[in-house]
Order: structure tokens, then sequence, then C-alpha cells
């Protein structure tokens, strides 16, 4: 609640500003209001979303000139040239987010330095924009009938909508799709494993802080009432990333922050200083560019992170959830009958060049059983893992999922099927608790998109996804952990988070990799408890492990692999007798 | 479009394309080395030409000043390291390469200046000055993030442009500066005249390739400076210092651009800001090289100089925006090549 209050009072103080403030800085705080709504977009772009967009200033520069062009050519008003505006910059980002976004990593950026440049020298050529001159006397916005030519004016309508954005996308973050946004930095394999689809969510994030800047083109068309190419050029880009950088992580705030910095100091480094020094050398890249050299180096989370390290004062790190309220869980799947057929597998086989990783494995799985996959390090037990679950494309063979083929779909396609794993090698996202990573694995079971959860209209879905994620934490025996960042927890309490997320999912079938590893004794017992009693509700299970009494105990039925061979498969006692697997873990008879 | 337009868009297509070409080896050296796409490269070559420019008119550049500036900044940051590892070696390199050396040749740089020694004493000279830049750089800016994301190194990249611009912008003012002609020698190929300053780009920057190609391809040495790039952990497992092979290719990449700056000082007239939309037309040919092959990135830098020469004739004012635009479809091709591995390297 103090997070509230302390939020409010800001607001007022910041609305209370034109009252007591001159001129000169009412407009260099409309000037931050603009860039704030550009550094908010790359807040959830690049500072979450892990994306590096050098052509937001072209975006404002679309906004900015098409609201130039309707307001002057046609002489519209400005909800109309709001409303065209966004059309035209929706349709825009999508296609430039749809051709580049398909791209990873710094191939996007190398693309959106193209788009930015690209655009930028556009509104210099067209002579419908006015060429390098660009477009005057663009008419001052009347909303309700009051003029906001004056900057003191214009200053209430431009906060309100800045103070509005930035809710939104903070709502956004705290929901189903805000979720998967903020674990997209953590891996494309895990995100797509919770049934993701990355190149979508991307997309989403693009186009959103596209709309973002367009909205801040469109406030500095009315503001300004003037435009021309200079301010949407790719050095304009890259100072807006540097406000994102330098305002850092942990809260939208941050923007704000970032946004206020460096129009300030720029303010400062143009105007104030060289009257000082009596010269004209300007210097403002200069500081900027040692900023965000420094920043990096020593303080990542940027700004933000760094005043919540040294001030202690302002609010918690971590959002808290909004509560998981009375209890509310999702609905389940029917389970499928036990002794039905889940997971085949057949004649599988995979090739990295010459290596033979697997070789030709013949398995099955049914509703009610667990499967121990067994063999020395390297013999190809999470390669099959990877096939099954889409990671990898089998060079032979097929995998077939309750009668579907699965080979060929894409991971988060398998997930849909109602297929979840965990991971050896533990993939969680450092940067949301525990209850929040957990939830990540009920996406699926959820369908709010990115506009309702901005509006927080899902408030009824969200609460009961994180009620799930809270019933499976308590289920796996962790309650009381869920607010924790999953680092504080020890590893072995790490896998089970991992069991947990996986079984959010609502799986008919759940592949562990090592979930006993670091585990102690009576934990081992646990879960083997937990494990009896899912089998018990009709999942399959298919188990990697190393530790034999944990798997001899528990598992239905073993397949033991060497070298990416199937050698033996067979009740655990079969097994243990089997003169290959003997030779395979012990090695020849003397 | 006559036969003699014709040939002297080649001639000027050719030439961009050299530029071009050189911008791109640096880059792609500097990405397969240390994964930084340095977005700052063309500033090198800013760097070169106006010093030379400077040096030429018997002033002292203000280059000598960046130097100094970043030679201390470096040895503050491997003085103190030296301080906490108790190392004397690592104590006694500092003093050697961020004092002595930096020092000797500010201040040599400095005590000719104006006594006119000749254009090659002034090339030289411009090339100590600029060289060790690029090497402070990578120390005080990229080797404390080395560890970080290829788009973590792109911002900072972004930012040391920035910080190369102001420089340049205090150190040389905003007017734009030309170097004299290395060569005034002109040759005659049938009915046209090609200049030997042209020939000397075009040389220049085949002989580059071909180096850089063979000590890549066959060289030991060589090819650990990949291997840090692609396995930071596994390349020191095996002795491979890699803060040294950064500073490698940075000072491979800030002799190139300097270079560049020396040939191109000439022909075209050189602001502080000139830097970026070289660095930007030099990416391109290097995507088209896939960033890691040198003769795909010339011949991607050949194609590019052409389009943009003789569109140049056709549509001029559309010019940049044909060759941006050019580099998305470019990059969709270098993707779809690549393959959609990007879930397989992480498994």
């Amino acid at each position: 609640m103090s997070r509230l209050v302390f939020a409010a009072a800001a607001i007022f103080a910041l609305f209370a500003a034109p009252l007591v403030f001159s001129e000169h800085r009412i407009v260099l705080m409309n000037y931050v209001g603009i860039a704030t709504l550009v550094a908010t977009g790359l807040y959830l772009l690049t500072s979450i979303g892990g994306l590096i967009s050098f052509g937001q200033a072209a975006f404002v520069g679309v906004g900015a000139y098409t609201t130039a062009y309707l307001a002057t050519a046609h002489a519209m008003p400005a909800g109309l040239t709001l409303v065209i505006m966004l059309a035209v910059n929706f349709a825009l980002a999508l296609l430039v987010g749809a051709i580049t976004l398909r791209l990873s990593g710094y191939y996007l950026s190398i693309a959106t330095i193209a788009w930015g440049l690209g655009a930028y020298y556009l509104f210099g050529t067209l002579d419908m924009l006015g060429g390098h001159t660009g477009i005057g006397n663009i008419p001052g916005i009347t909303v309700l009938g009051v003029s906001l030519t004056q900057a003191r004016a214009f200053f209430y309508l431009e906060w309100s909508i800045v103070i509005a954005m930035m809710i939104a996308v903070h709502n956004l973050l705290h929901s189903r799709e805000g979720r998967a946004v903020r674990a997209l930095k953590s891996g494309g394999v895990m995100v797509s494993a919770m049934g993701i689809d990355i190149f979508r969510t991307r997309i989403a994030i693009f186009v959103a802080a596209a709309m973002l800047a367009a909205i801040a083109g469109w406030l500095f068309a009315y503001m300004q009432r003037f435009v021309s190419p200079a301010p949407f050029n790719l050095i304009a880009s890259m100072e807006y990333l540097f406000m994102a950088v330098i305002g850092g992580t942990g809260s939208v705030v941050a923007a704000l922050l970032g946004a206020g910095i460096v129009v300030a100091l720029k303010d400062v480094l143009t105007n104030t200083l060289p009257k000082l020094l009596g010269s004209n050398v300007n210097i403002e890249a200069l500081v900027f560019g040692v900023a965000v050299v420094a920043i990096l180096q020593w303080s990542p989370g940027g700004l933000w992170s760094l005043a919540r390290r040294v001030g202690g004062v302002l609010p918690a790190l971590r959002t808290p959830d909004r509560s998981p309220s009375g209890g509310r869980t999702l609905p389940r799947k029917l389970r499928k009958d036990p002794g039905a057929e889940l997971l085949s597998i057949t004649n599988v086989g995979k090739r990295f060049a010459g290596l033979v990783a697997i070789d030709d494995v013949t398995m099955s799985v049914r509703a009610g059983e667990i499967v121990a996959l067994i063999g020395p390090n390297g013999a190809g037990k999470t390669t099959l893992f990877n096939i099954i679950t889409g990671v990898l494309k089998p060079s032979s063979g097929t995998v077939s999922f309750c009668g579907d083929q699965v080979s060929g779909r894409l991971p988060n396609r398998i997930t849909e099927l109602g297929i979840s794993r965990t991971f050896q090698h533990v993939k969680l996202v450092p940067t949301m608790t525990t209850l929040e990573n957990v939830a990540l694995g009920t996406h699926l079971r959820g369908r709010a998109g990115f506009v309702a959860a901005s509006l927080r209209a899902e408030r009824a879905e969200n609460a009961g996804m994180l009620g799930e994620a809270a019933a499976q934490i308590a289920r796996v025996g962790l309650q009381g952990k869920e607010a924790l960042s999953p680092t504080d927890l020890p590893l072995g309490d790490q896998r089970i988070v991992e069991i947990a997320r996986a079984l959010a999912s609502d799986p008919y079938l759940l592949l562990l990799d090592e979930p006993a590893a670091g585990l102690r004794l009576t934990e081992k017992r646990a879960l083997a408890d937990l494990l009896r009693s899912l089998r018990a509700e009709g999942l399959g299970i298919v188990l990697v492990e190393h530790d034999m009494e944990f798997v001899m105990g528990l598992a239905d039925r073993v397949v033991v692999m060497n070298f990416g061979r199937q050698i033996a498969e067979g009740t655990p006692a079969d097994v243990q007798s089997d003169r290959e697997v003997i030779r395979a873990y012990l090695g020849e008879e003397a | 479009m006559d036969f003699g337009i014709f040939t002297f868009l080649l001639q000027d297509g050719l030439n961009s394309a050299a530029i071009y070409c050189l911008m791109a080896i640096a880059i792609i050296l500097v990405f397969t080395t240390t994964r930084v796409l340095f977005v700052a490269q063309g500033d090198f070559l800013v760097l070169g030409a106006l010093t030379l420019s400077q040096l030429q008119l018997g002033r002292v550049p203000g280059t000598v000043w960046i130097l100094a500036g970043l030679a201390l900044l470096a040895f503050a940051m491997e003085g103190a390291q030296a301080l906490r590892e108790r190392s004397r070696r690592r104590a006694l390199r500092a003093v050697l390469f961020c004092l002595l050396v930096p020092a000797l040749v500010g201040g040599g740089v400095a005590w000719f200046s104006g006594k006119e020694l000749g254009l090659a004493i002034d090339i030289l000279a411009t090339i100590a000055l600029v060289g060790p830049i690029g090497p402070l750089l990578y120390r005080i800016a990229f080797q404390p993030l080395a560890d970080k994301s290829i788009l973590v190194l792109m911002v900072v990249a972004t930012a040391v442009h920035f910080v190369i611009i102001s420089l340049s912008l205090i150190f040389f003012g905003a007017e734009g500066w030309r170097t004299p002609a290395l060569t005034d020698a002109q040759f005659a190929l049938g009915p046209v005249l090609i200049s030997g300053q042209v020939i000397a780009i075009i040389v220049t920057s085949l002989l580059l390739i071909v180096v850089l190609f063979l000590f890549f391809s066959n060289s030991v040495y060589g090819k650990s400076l990949i291997a840090t790039a692609s396995n930071r952990v596994g390349a020191r497992l095996m002795g491979i210092s890699t803060a040294q092979s950064g500073m490698l290719s940075f000072a491979m990449a800030s002799a190139i651009g300097c270079v560049s700056g020396i040939l191109i000082g000439s022909i075209t007239t050189i602001y502080y800001d000139t830097g970026l939309v070289l660095t930007l037309k030099g990416l391109i040919a290097a995507v088209f090289g896939g960033l890691a092959s040198f003769p795909a990135a010339a011949a991607g830098a050949v194609i590019l100089g052409l389009i943009e020469s003789y569109s140049a004739f056709f549509a001029s004012a559309y010019k940049e925006i044909i060759l941006f635009s050019l580099l998305i479809p470019l990059l969709m091709w270098r993707f779809v090549l690549a393959g959609h591995q990007d879930l397989e390297e992480e498994a």
C-alpha cells in the first residue's frame, strides 16, 4: 500500500510543477515526458525483452510526420490524427517486426539500424514531407475546447499520457504475457518449453515499443508545431537507447529516470555550461558515452538499481505479486486412462556432423508408469529429451505422442500437446520470484493477451494462474519460498522448483532430467513419494537419473543407453542382471 | 550514359568499394575475435585523416591529447589491477605500454611537428598516434565487459563512438579537412585515366584481405584468435590470453582504420562525424560476408560501391535509402544460410 501512496504523492507533486516552475523548466519537462515515452518502450523491449533496437527515433519520426502531414495538408483534428497515426505505425511496426524479428540477436539490431537510417533519409527526401525543411505551421492542439498551445497547459495532457502508459507497461509486466517477456532473456529452449511462442512475444513487444515511440511523435508534433528530419536520425535512436541503459532495470520508473537525466544533462551541457565556460564546446556526446560505459561496467542494472542499493529507501526490489486470491487454481484437463500409450519413439537416430549421438532408439511410455532412462555420461539421454521436446530434430525415425506425429513441430507446439520437462542445467529466471517462475508453467492454461494485461482486465485469470503456481509449490514441498528469487534457493530446491513449473502446465507426460541430483536422502524420499503419487494420478513420467537406488526403487521399466545405443530394456530386476549393462557400467570382466 | 560516364562511375564505385572493404575487414576482424560489433570503426578513419591533415599544416594534432588521456585512464585501470593482484609483471607492463610508449609517441610527434619532415614521416607519425588508440579503448571500455552478451558489447561500441566523435569535434572542430594526395601519378587505361591514389587504395585493401585471410585460415595464432571469441573459457584453459587477443585485434582495427583515412583523405573531405556512415556501409559489406568471410565481404563491398555509384547517377536522392534498405533482405538471406541453429546451440 505504501507503494501506492508513494506513487500518488509523486504524481501529485509532478502535476503541481507548472504552478511552481519557470517556463524554461516546464518546456524541458515536456521534452522529458516525450523521451520517457520512448524510453518506456525500450524498457520493455531492451531492458526486459533483451532486444536492441536502433530504430526507435524513426518510429517517433513516422508518428510526428504523419501527424504533421494530416494536421496541415488535411486540417484534421488531433483525435483523428492520433488514430490514423497509430494505425500507420502499427502496420509499419508489424511489417518491420515480421521481417527483422525472424532474425536473432545482433542480426535484429543491425536490421533496425537499416530501418532507422532508411526512414530518416526518406523523411528528408519526400517532397510530401517538405524535404529537409520539414513541415511547419502545425495547428496547436485543442482538447474539449481548451487550447493547449501553452507549455504549461500542454504539460498536463502530455504527462497524463506518459503516466498512463507507464502504468500500462507496469501492469503488462506482471501478467501472463509479461512473465513470458521477462523470461525471454533466459534462453529460447526454456521459454519455448513453457509453450511460449517466442516470435509472437518478440513481435508484440516490438510493436508496443513502436507505438509508445509513435505517441511520443504525435505529442512532439503538437508541442513543437514544426517537424524536420534531424530529431529522428540514428544518433537520436542511440540516445534513446542510452536513456534505457542509464535508467536501468527493476521498475518502469527507471525509464523516467534515464530520460530525465539525459534530457536535463543535455540542457545543462548545451545551454548552461558553455555560457559559464564562455565557449561553445559540445561535450554532451562525450559525457553520455562515458556514462554508458561506466554504468555497464559498474552497475549493469543502471542508476535505478544503483539508487536502490545506495539509498535502500525506495520501494522493494521485487514487486510483490498480486496476491493469489482465495486459493483459486486453474481447471485441470481430463487424465488419460492408465495404460494408454502416451509417447512412442520409433527407430530414432541423431547425428551431429560425423558424430552419432543416438543410434536407433525405440521405446514407449504409457500413462501411469515411470520409465527410467539410464546410462553413463554421454550415452545420449539428454539428446533424446531434446528430440522428444522438439529442441533437436531427429536425423531418422519418428516420435509420436497420443497418436500425433511430434517430430518436426516447434517446441512450444509440443508443449501444447501435454509434454512438460525439467532441465539438467537448471533454467530458472533469476529476476523473477519463485512463484512467478512456476507461474510461467501455466502459460498455456491462460488466454489473456497484451492489451487485456495492460488494462488489468485479466485479474481473475491471472489470480488463478498464480494460485495454481502456489498450489504446485506447496505440492512439491516448497511452501514459504514463493517470494524468494530462485537464485536464493539451494541447487536441489531449484530442481524441485523446475518440477513444480513443469507440473503447472498440467501435462500428461513429465520428462525429468536428473531431478534427484543435489538432494539429500530425506529430500530424495520426498521426491520419490511425489513421483509415485503423480503416477497414481495417471501421469506418464520419464526420468533420467544417475542415482541407481533412487531409480531402481521407483521405476516400472528401465531403458539403458550406452554410446547412443539402447542396450537393454525391462524391469529394474531384469536390467540389473543384464550382462551388457554390467559391462557398460563396470567395464569388461577380467 | 556514355562510355566516359560509365567508366567514371565504375572508378568511383571501385574507389568507395575499397574503403567499404577496409571497413568490413576491420569489422569482421574485431567481431570474430572479440564478438564486438564495432560501430566506431569509421572513427579511426576520421582520426587518421584529420591527424595527417593537422601534421601537414605543421600543427600538433589533438590526437596527441586523446592518446595521452586514454593512456592515463588505461594506466589507472591496469595499475589498480596490478595492485590488487600484487603482480610486479603487470605493473611493469602497465608502465611500459600505458606510460612510456604513449609518452614517447605523443612527445615525439609534438616535438617534431612543424619541422616539415615530409609526407612519409607524417604518415608514420599518424599511424603511430592512431594505432595505439584501438587497444587502449579495448582495455578501458571492452575488456571489463568481455564476457557479456553481443548486445551489451554493441551498446558499449555505440557509446565509444559517441566518445570519439565528441573528442574529434573538440580537437579538430566542425569544419572538414583534406589531406594531400599521396601521389599525383595517373595511368591511362585505354581512353580512361586512373589516378594513382585509387590504385593505391584498391591495392592496399586487396593486400590486407590476402594477408588476413591467410593469417586466420592458416596460422595457429590466427585460429586461436577466433577460438577466443567462440569459447572464452576454453581458450583461457588452452593458455590463450583473451585480453591480449582482444587488444591485438583492436590494434589491427585502428591501424586499418587509420590507413584507410590516410588513403581517402585526399579524395573526400573528412568531418569529425564522417565515420558512422562509412562504418555502416562497411557493416553492410561485412554482413554480406556473414560477419566471417573476408573474400565474401570484399565481394559485398564491390557490389555495394557499384550500386551506390550508379544509383547516385540514376536516382541520387534515393541513393542512401536504396543502400540501407538492401541490408534487410541481405540479413534475411544470411540468417537463412546460417540456419535456425539458435535452439540447437543452446541445447
